[in-house]
């Protein structure tokens, strides 16, 4: 194991923090990143990020856990969006950009406060590009919580959330109601963000909720098979990530690291091309 | 104008009472009064714009009436009846990730929450729903990537997969050829004979479905008229229906309606009957 892993590695507790958060986090993006797919629903997802950093500024303006921080401004944000998108899907997008406007607002207005008010010079930094390394091991229960609460709910509206997905008016005509699904999800989706954010920052998010869900489909052929695949694409890309970042700081003389989420989202490329790649070869051999 | 009442034991499935609609203003429909029993097959017939899908819509409950009332299977006004409902088009991605049997499954078990998995009993009516209607060998298909009229067939089974009582079915003939028109109404015939569903498929034309037809919906300025081909198709109900005057021609055994005057703008295409 030399070779991949350097010395010290399953012996430090922050990379076991680490390993066991970014697990955590990868399954649920994976798994909520299917129905963004299908939905149609990445630009609502790279909203909700924004809404997240407003919510981590926030945190740190006033010295709250980062987690909650982007918990609330994501129930808040996903909300909002809901509640002005109307049944078109025009109006949900310009809903969407307005909220992810106000939200990039506000993040720049708490972020301002913050580095003119403290010495914090990493929340910033940590805010926009996640720090699994210096997530605080208490985090870890709270994260667990969101996490199975995030999977249970969209397990238990997966049904009528996919069939809403796919027809809206089917999905009516049948007793179902739409708009609540819609905020179900948002709310889902609010709760995942905010995970990835703590793990890889709230702007790279989009990248671990999007790729290996759209990596998976365009391998797989059903629903099921597609999650499955995203999920192992979602937690080698970040568990991957988490030990070519621990590994860089030998890589070069002055010892710099390269940070966790760059690493993570490299992976996540490399899988999406595979997967792009695949599929392209695939089809033209018919 | 109106239909009548339903007569020899036949068991009331749908009653429209007195229904008013208006879309943005405009009244589209209005004073529509009909009756529809358990498992009859009714043609719904009007051009293009005279208000056929708001009239669906209303007997789903997705349509905000003025005034009037539907009542389907001794309930009024309510969504998720005991209704299939196959819209005229949905436009499914090329490449959503999901089975042809999995979305009729979803026919089946698409409104219920929970953490249980689909049971034996949904997957056995998939099976059966997808034979009957000829589409066995596309089951693993993704449902994106199938033809238009492959795809109309699996919105059927779709909304036949709950067993309702009524299936609606939105203009599914509209984009067919000839012997694909007459091959779909003799399997919508088959299929609710053997499932002993009521029928009610919107057209703009009469012709094809007057062989399978027990009665006819009529419907042209808002409003309806009601009862079997002999009934609804003749000069007088016409023509008091478009309120002015329509011919009904005898040709060769087959009943050609004739509406609109000469170089009249309104004038709406001829109807041919068998």
């Amino acid at each position: 194991m030399h070779w991949l892993v350097e010395p010290g590695f399953w012996s430090n507790p922050v990379v076991r923090t680490a390993l066991v958060l970014g697990a955590v986090v990868a399954v649920v993006s994976a798994v909520v990143g299917v129905v963004v797919v299908v939905r149609g629903q990445s630009f609502a997802g790279h909203a909700l990020t924004d809404v997240a950093m407003a919510g981590g500024a926030g945190a740190s303006l006033v010295g709250a856990s980062p987690l909650v921080g982007f918990l609330l401004a994501g129930i808040v944000g996903g909300g909002s969006i809901e509640a002005a998108g109307a049944e078109r899907v025009r109006d949900r997008d310009v809903a969407t950009g307005v909220v992810l406007g106000a939200a990039a607002g506000l993040t720049a207005l708490f972020l301002y406060f913050v580095s003119s008010s403290t010495s914090a010079t990493g929340s910033t930094q940590s805010v926009l590009f996640g720090s699994v390394f210096t997530v605080s091991p208490s985090v870890v229960p709270l994260s667990v919580v969101v996490a199975v609460v995030t999977l249970v709910t969209l397990l238990g509206v997966r049904r009528p959330l996919l069939l809403s997905s796919l027809s809206p008016e089917l999905a009516a005509a049948r007793g179902v109601r739409p708009r609540v699904m819609g905020l179900t999800f948002v709310l889902v989706l609010a709760a995942s963000v905010a995970l990835s954010a703590l793990v890889i920052g709230a702007i790279l998010s989009t990248a671990l909720l999007v790729g290996p869900a759209s990596a998976a489909l365009r391998v797989a052929r059903g629903l099921v098979g597609a999650t499955l695949g995203a999920i192992v694409a979602g937690v080698a890309a970040v568990e991957l990530g988490i030990v070519l970042s621990y590994d860089s700081f030998y890589w070069n003389a002055a010892h710099r690291s390269v940070p966790v989420s760059a690493c993570v989202v490299a992976v996540v490329l490399v899988e999406v091309a595979g997967s792009t790649a695949w599929s392209r070869w695939r089809r033209g051999r018919g | 104008m109106g239909c009548e009442p339903l007569t020899g034991g036949r068991r009331e499935l749908v009653h429209v009472h007195d229904l008013e609609v208006s879309l943005g203003g405009r009244t589209v429909l209005t004073g529509v009064d009909f009756r529809i029993a358990e498992g009859e097959f009714v043609g719904l017939i009007g051009t293009n714009g005279s208000g056929k899908t708001t009239l669906l819509r209303s007997i789903l409950g997705l349509q905000a009436t003025a005034a009037g009332e539907v009542v389907v299977a001794g309930r009024e006004g309510r969504r998720g009846g005991p209704v299939g409902y196959v819209p005229q088009r949905v436009a499914f991605d090329h490449d959503v990730p999901v089975r042809v049997a999995d979305f009729v499954a979803l026919g089946v078990d698409g409104t219920r929450l929970g953490l249980a998995r689909r049971g034996r009993g949904v997957h056995e009516r998939v099976e059966e729903v997808l034979a009957s209607l000829e589409l066995g060998g596309l089951a693993a298909r993704r449902i994106g990537a199938l033809s238009g009229g492959e795809q109309q067939r699996v919105l059927m089974a779709h909304a036949l997969a709950s067993r309702p009582r009524l299936l609606l079915l939105d203009e599914p003939l509209a984009n067919l050829d000839l012997p694909r028109v007459h091959e779909t109404i003799a399997l919508l015939d088959r299929v609710r004979r053997a499932e002993g569903v009521a029928v009610v498929l919107s057209a703009h034309e009469i012709g094809p479905l007057v062989p399978v037809m027990d009665r006819v919906v009529y419907i042209a300025q808002g409003r309806v008229a009601c009862g079997t081909t002999a009934e609804v198709v003749r000069p007088e109900v016409l023509s008091a229906l478009y309120g002015h005057h329509v011919d009904v021609l005898n040709v060769h055994g087959r009943v050609v309606v004739v509406e609109g005057e000469p170089g009249d703008p309104g004038a709406h295409p001829e109807v041919v009957v068998r």
